[in-house]
């Protein structure tokens, strides 16, 4: 028990222990899995392994696969940060992309132009998808999950209507956008044997670096994150709680809507009529979890989600359906969550051992 | 008009009775304190069951398999909940949280068996769905007879009925009072000898069985396979039922009945005045968008159990 003390006492440690104790648990219940259902977990995992390493193309594709989970991760992530749940990602994705291809399609201009309009458009849409839960929230005090829930299908539907009548005519797909909206990058297509990989990557990083420097470094981070904490201590404080829950589910909606602008300027270039999510912002949550809500986390966290997704394209070569690994990413999720518990019964036999 | 009626009416009531069930399921659990985000989840898992049971045994029982298909369907959705209970109840999880890992899991084991079982993405049509009859006797009184009980399926009545049922147990019982009570002040309810913990576990097993009922009859009348998109979104509108419903069993089913009059609405519009002209996309997204006006309080207001959301820890304030 000493040791187990100890460890508790370096909460930091624990904080890094528990996600990782959390996807080795995950793991091992996707190997059982295997067993039983027959197939060989040794060979699944090497196809996964293989499936997201295998060359320089396939490496191009799982960097192109983590970039909008880790803007859907830190979308999520700032909102918890305030003490949102930010379930909308799904609908903030969808529309960030809409947009960002419409703009994409629409006008004609030089990159240096172009190319940063269709990005603030995407962004821009997310963000009011996010404004709209957010007053809710603030000003009536309405559930920002249920709201956001909701708007996630108002999205999809939408999105699919525009695609259909606006954007086409009756068609699927939209047309490609304009190559001077494009974040497609030949050069890193090149170095890997022309996969989807684009710019976006950066994009993302950056707008990790920028989360962590507005949580960390500002005043307005400080109040997000301290009506996160005590909601009636910050506004006794002075702090407008109303405009910090707004400007939060205001960001949050933002980096999802990057999210959506890395689909639709990076990977594809075009917008589809789609029968159901894109599972971006639901990924996200995971993502965010398992990333503790900081913005390096949700890197590290998105670049395991992204792996695992990746790669579970190839585990079918093993006969293993690739939807195992959406059953280890729910039981990751559940042993993080569920590891509060630990945590709280850990730190309160160290209280009464004091 | 007759005519409209009679072919509008049940059309409503085949697309709303797994919203009815599902959302019958999730008024237990909210009014119990437990948000159930898992109920897309639960009505997976109850379609996946569904479905394999009745291919697999249609032939032992015939004519009575989709029946027993759901009542296998119940039970394994009401297993499946115990994940969310223990995981939401005891260890105190975040209940959303719980509840989106809960819809991420279904999916993932649903597929992930059908493919190892059948060897693809999607399960062959059953042989033995639920088919609509005439209600004998009943469908012979006139006007009445033709709208309401010809051409019907009777997991729409059984719906229906489950949610008067769900209404006497909520409002007319002591275990009722309790369930309602350990959702609103589970503090006071604990003074008061109420066992917080077990009646929350019990209301999380009641949506997970009545989430599988709704996920297989929605199966088994409307689909008839299972394939990851069989359920696209059922669930989330029964939880907008729930809410749209006043967290009441019987307003959660006139939600469900309204959603799915709007659902059936962009099948059968074409033909009816007035509502033909309404562009589609509006009947679509009506479901969500009035469950966010009356969230906001433009509709009535809808305030959620005092409790919602909040696992209990005994002996704090």
């Amino acid at each position: 028990m000493g040791q187990v003390i100890q460890m508790t006492s370096n909460n930091r440690l624990f904080g890094i222990l528990v996600p990782i104790i959390s996807v080795l648990l995950g793991l091992l219940v996707g190997a059982l899995i295997m067993l039983v259902s027959g197939h060989n977990p040794i060979e699944g995992y090497t196809a996964l392994w293989n499936g997201a390493f295998y060359d320089a193309f396939t490496i191009g594709e799982t960097i192109r696969r983590i970039t909008p989970l880790i803007l859907t991760g830190l979308a999520i992530a700032f909102a918890f940060r305030t003490g949102l749940f930010n379930i909308g990602a799904e609908g903030q994705v969808i529309v960030g992309w809409l947009a960002a291809v419409w703009v994409g399609i629409a006008i004609e201009a030089p990159m240096i132009i172009h190319l940063p309009l269709a990005i603030i458009a995407g962004a821009l849409a997310g963000g009011i998808w996010g404004f709209i839960p957010g007053i809710l929230k603030a000003k009536l005090g309405v559930h920002e999950v249920i709201v956001t829930i909701m708007m996630n299908y108002i999205a999809l539907f939408v999105s699919n209507e525009i695609v259909r009548s606006v954007l086409t005519e009756h068609k699927t797909t939209t047309e490609k956008i304009a190559s001077s909206a494009s974040l497609g990058s030949e050069w890193l297509q090149s170095i890997t044997f022309y996969s989807r990989l684009h710019y976006g990557i950066l994009i993302a990083l950056f707008a990790a670096a920028v989360m962590w420097f507005v949580i960390n470094r500002t005043t307005v981070g400080y109040e997000l994150k301290a009506v996160g904490f005590n909601r009636h201590a910050s506004k006794y404080a002075g702090m407008n709680v109303s405009k910090n829950i707004v400007l939060s589910m205001v960001i949050s909606g933002v980096f999802a809507g990057l999210a959506g602008v890395m689909e639709g300027l990076g990977t594809y270039g075009t917008v589809s009529v789609i029968s159901g999510f894109t599972n971006l912002g639901f990924d996200g949550i995971a993502v965010a979890l398992l990333g503790a809500n900081n913005p390096l986390g949700v890197v590290l966290a998105a670049i395991l989600f992204g792996v695992l997704k990746e790669g579970a394209g190839e585990m079918p070569s093993a006969g293993v359906p690739t939807e195992l690994v959406d059953i280890i990413i729910a039981i990751i999720i559940f042993f993080v969550a569920s590891s509060y518990i630990i945590r709280w019964t850990l730190t309160r036999f160290k209280k009464e051992g004091k | 008009m007759l005519d409209i009626l009679a072919s509008i009416v049940p059309t409503v009531l085949f697309f709303s009775a797994p919203l009815i069930f599902t959302a019958l399921g999730g008024v237990f659990s909210e009014r119990s304190g437990v948000i159930n985000i898992g109920l897309e989840g639960l009505m997976v898992i109850g379609a996946f069951v569904g479905i394999i049971f009745n291919l697999t045994f249609a032939d032992v029982f015939g004519n009575f398999t989709p029946w027993i298909s759901i009542i296998v369907a119940t039970i394994v959705g009401a297993l499946f909940s115990a994940i969310h209970a223990v995981a939401s109840v005891s260890f105190r999880a975040d209940q959303t949280v719980s509840g989106v890992a809960i819809n991420m899991l279904a999916l993932g084991v649903g597929v992930y068996l059908t493919k190892v079982w059948y060897g693809k993405g999607q399960t062959d049509m059953v042989a033995e769905p639920f088919n609509s009859t005439n209600i004998p006797i009943l469908s012979d009184i006139p006007i009445i007879g033709p709208i309401f009980f010809e051409g019907i399926y009777i997991t729409s009545y059984v719906a229906i009925i489950v949610a008067f049922i769900a209404w006497f147990v909520l409002y007319k019982t002591a275990f009722g009072l309790r369930l309602r009570a350990v959702g609103e002040h589970p503090m006071a309810a604990d003074t008061n000898g109420i066992n917080v913990y077990k009646m929350r576990y019990i209301a999380v097993l009641i949506s997970g069985a009545l989430g599988g009922l709704g996920g297989s009859v929605f199966a088994l009348t409307i689909v008839s396979n299972f394939s990851h998109s069989t359920i696209v979104g059922q669930g989330f509108m029964s939880l907008a039922a729930v809410i749209f419903g006043k967290w009441h069993p019987l307003g959660a089913m006139g939600a469900a009945l309204f959603f799915g009059f709007a659902q059936s609405l962009s099948v059968v519009s074409t033909g009816i005045p007035l509502l033909e002209d309404i562009p589609q996309i509006y009947l679509l997204i009506a479901p969500y968008v009035l469950t966010i006006l009356a969230l906001a309080g433009f509709i009535g207001r809808a305030d959620a159990p005092r409790a919602n959301g909040i696992p209990y820890v005994k002996g704090s304030r």
